[in-house]
């Protein structure tokens, strides 16, 4: 993230309550993640210790640390969704990408295809549970979704088989 | 402008009345998170493309969620002198037909769900559409409504949420209006208590008495937060308040503050709820502009104003000193209470601090407009009002569910969610999210209130019903709960964050049929450990789940142990 945006960022959060929590969700939220300088940068200019802020972003589930590829899948692992498919709407998705989850260093389930088009990450839930079980591609919900659905909403995003 | 009197609520009411029923017809889309993701933001561009930008004969507008979920996507067809007429699985296809039915003063009878010819927003206005389309349905004759009470969600659905007028022209800020120009901190604090109101956010407790150890607590500077964090999976309802009612949310906070002394508040919400966050930030900005937050509100000297923190998904911030904590931008742990929230020192940046939920503060504007008696008298001893519920899972009839406490849960899953999909055969719900318990269907006659479901091992929680049904495996749903769990343990405590570890082990090797009757022993001693060792609320209801499995679905686990 260059300078001028995360000064921006920063000028948008003057009040105390939240600060550092609203800060790197509008980081994740712009990068798709936060990285290690974009770190670095923030804890000179907040003056907050790079420990600290490391510990937040490893903390809380809404922040990767992994860069991203083109396209985000999030797969939401709520109770709703959980008991109606979401498992193997996760497992057939791996066998699309031809990727295999596994946990990362800080505990966070991401993974990315070898050509960048596509990372996978799981929610803890959407608050969308009526429609379960439910995905959703760079901020758009897929609700009732199957495993039949998925190779239809990849192509959306052009995945080809 | 400015609001600082009746006759100036009075205008602007005038206003959003003309916006809600207008001269000529409105269609009005159900834009709230779930109407969107199942097609509703492609049915309002449409009928939009097809009616033009501004249209003589046509109003099109957005509002929130009346809660019928799984009939969504929602349109509201107002004609003057008829009932409003809810229509229900629209796609863009039907836009047109729609459009062409209103034009005429008419309705596409075969895409109607229900009519109401006569709403009561309960605080101080009565909506009389009209009479009518007598072949389509009345509302309080459709089976998933009938036996509803819509206190809390009496906008939902009906109102446009970004629209501050719309809330004033069915009585909205009226009850701020009564209790900061008219009523006592202390009177109000009285009323809160007298109606009985318990904590919303699960754990019951009494929140008139919270305010009143909030306003006499020492402190010349004091907070009041809500808590939206709404951490619970398989719980929606706060999101669907914020969304589609969020001035009802600020009005609660405002009468609190006032009644606390408070000048400062704050909603702590969820950043995975992006529409509700939005929803929020322009009722805030509506409400300074109408001078209901700000300085000198109504004119009386008060002054309150809400900022926005938001959380980052951590489950733990649900506990209040944990969510203090993640406000002050450290990482989510709780510590031992006292000091509590309340006290001084233990507030948020050291300042006593009053926590409420969503839906705690949405009861606040109804108890003072109509009044403890009132609100006392819905609902059952001990347990008044009405709680929101998300119906979900493997049930016929998904969505929002609005009934008074003490309803039993045969009511709620049969009655009202037509039991199983797909007629399957339901076998459990579980209740309270992952502090919860799963409660078998022999059980359900059991009213759904704090203390009767804290007896079969189950809480209330925040509101979330998930169904499951004869395919689901019991033992899974246990594993899926501590899973859950030990990953959000935040590590403080021995007992959370080893003995959730070990629970998920025995689990897994419980399903993977490696287990002996020796570990469900274990199982059950370890569980109970962790209930009564636990520094916070987390780790001492995370066991529920097993627990209440072993209990009642002690027959699947011995089915996959060996001797």
């Amino acid at each position: 993230m260059d300078e001028r945006t995360l000064d921006a960022i920063i000028a948008r959060h003057d009040a105390p309550a939240g600060r550092l929590l609203g800060i790197l969700g509008e980081i994740q939220n712009q990068e798709g993640y936060v990285s290690r300088e974009t770190l670095e940068m923030l804890s000179e200019k907040v003056g907050v210790r790079i420990s600290q802020l490391y510990g937040l972003a490893t903390f809380y589930s809404y922040f990767t640390l992994r860069p991203v590829g083109d396209h985000v899948i999030t797969i939401c692992m709520g109770t709703a969704c959980h008991v109606k498919g979401a498992v193997a709407i996760l497992e057939a998705l791996e066998g699309l990408l031809g990727i295999k989850s596994d946990v990362t260093d800080d505990g966070k389930l991401s993974i990315t295809t070898i050509d960048r088009k596509f990372t996978v990450e799981i929610a803890r839930c959407f608050g969308a549970c009526s429609m379960a079980p439910v995905l959703r591609i760079d901020g758009n919900l897929y609700g009732y979704a199957t495993p039949e659905d998925l190779p239809g909403i990849l192509g959306e995003y052009g995945w080809k088989p | 402008m400015r609001i600082v009197s009746a006759a100036d609520m009075e205008k602007v009411s005038r206003s959003g009345l003309r916006k809600i029923r207008p001269e000529k017809p409105r269609i009005a889309v159900g834009l709230a998170t779930c109407g969107i993701a199942v097609g509703g933001m492609r049915v309002y561009d449409r009928i939009k493309e097809i009616i033009g930008e501004e249209n003589p004969d046509i109003e099109l507008a957005r509002v929130g969620c009346i809660g019928y979920c799984r009939e969504e996507p929602l349109v509201n067809i107002t004609i003057p002198g008829k009932p409003l007429v809810i229509l229900h699985r629209v796609t863009p296809g039907d836009a047109e037909e729609i459009v062409r039915a209103v034009e005429k003063g008419e309705v596409p009878v075969e895409k109607a769900l229900c009519r109401i010819p006569l709403w009561d927003h309960i605080t101080g206005c009565t909506q009389e559409y009209g009479a009518g389309f007598d072949g389509i349905p009345r509302y309080e004759d459709v089976p998933f409504f009938s036996h509803q009470k819509k206190v809390i969600l009496r906008n939902s659905g009906l109102i446009n949420p970004e629209q501050i007028d719309e809330y004033i022209a069915i009585g909205g800020y009226a009850a701020a209006l009564k209790a900061l120009s008219g009523m006592a901190p202390e009177a109000i604090i009285d009323e809160v208590e007298k109606s009985g109101l318990r904590g919303r956010g699960g754990a019951g407790f009494p929140t008139g008495l919270k305010w009143r150890i909030a306003r006499n607590a020492e402190g010349d500077r004091k907070f009041v937060i809500c808590n939206a964090d709404e951490g619970d999976p398989g719980a929606y309802m706060n999101r669907n308040e914020m969304e589609s009612d969020p001035h009802m949310v600020l009005e609660g906070m405002l009468i609190g503050a006032y009644a606390i002394g408070v000048s400062e508040g704050l909603i702590y919400i969820r950043a995975e709820y992006p529409l509700a966050i939005r929803r929020l930030q322009t009722a805030i900005g509506q409400a300074r502009e109408y001078g209901l937050l700000g300085k000198d509100i109504f004119g009386t000297g008060f002054s309150f104003d809400i900022g926005i923190a938001t959380g980052a998904g951590a489950f733990v911030c649900g506990e209040s000193t944990a969510l203090v904590a993640s406000i002050e931008g450290r990482t989510g742990r709780p510590h031992p209470r006292p000091p509590r929230l309340t006290d001084p020192g233990g507030g948020l940046f050291g300042y006593p601090t009053d926590l409420n939920n969503v839906e705690s503060w949405c009861n606040i504007p109804v108890i003072i407009s109509k009044g403890s008696e009132w609100y006392a008298g819905i609902g059952a001893k001990g347990n008044s009002g009405t709680k929101v519920f998300s119906l979900v899972g493997k049930v016929d009839r998904v969505g929002l569910v609005e009934v008074p406490l003490g309803t039993s849960l045969n009511t709620i899953v049969f009655t009202i969610g037509n039991g199983g999909a797909g007629n399957k055969k339901v076998k459990a719900v579980q209740t309270g999210g992952p502090s919860g318990g799963c409660i078998p269907a022999r059980l359900f006659d059991t009213p759904v209130d704090y203390e009767s479901l804290n007896r079969i091992g189950s809480i209330m929680g925040s509101g979330g019903i998930v169904v499951m049904d004869e395919d689901t495996d019991m033992v899974d749903i246990a594993r899926y709960f501590i899973n859950f769990a030990a990953s959000e343990s935040c590590g403080k405590c021995v007992p959370c964050r080893e003995g959730l570890k070990h629970t998920l082990l025995i689990l897994n090797k419980i399903l993977a049929k490696k287990a002996t009757k020796k570990d469900l022993e274990i199982l059950s001693d370890l569980t109970e450990t962790i209930v009564a060792t636990s520094l916070c609320g987390l780790g001492q209801t995370a066991p529920n789940p097993v627990l209440t499995t072993l209990a009642y679905f002690r027959d699947e686990y011995d089915a996959l142990v060996n001797p």
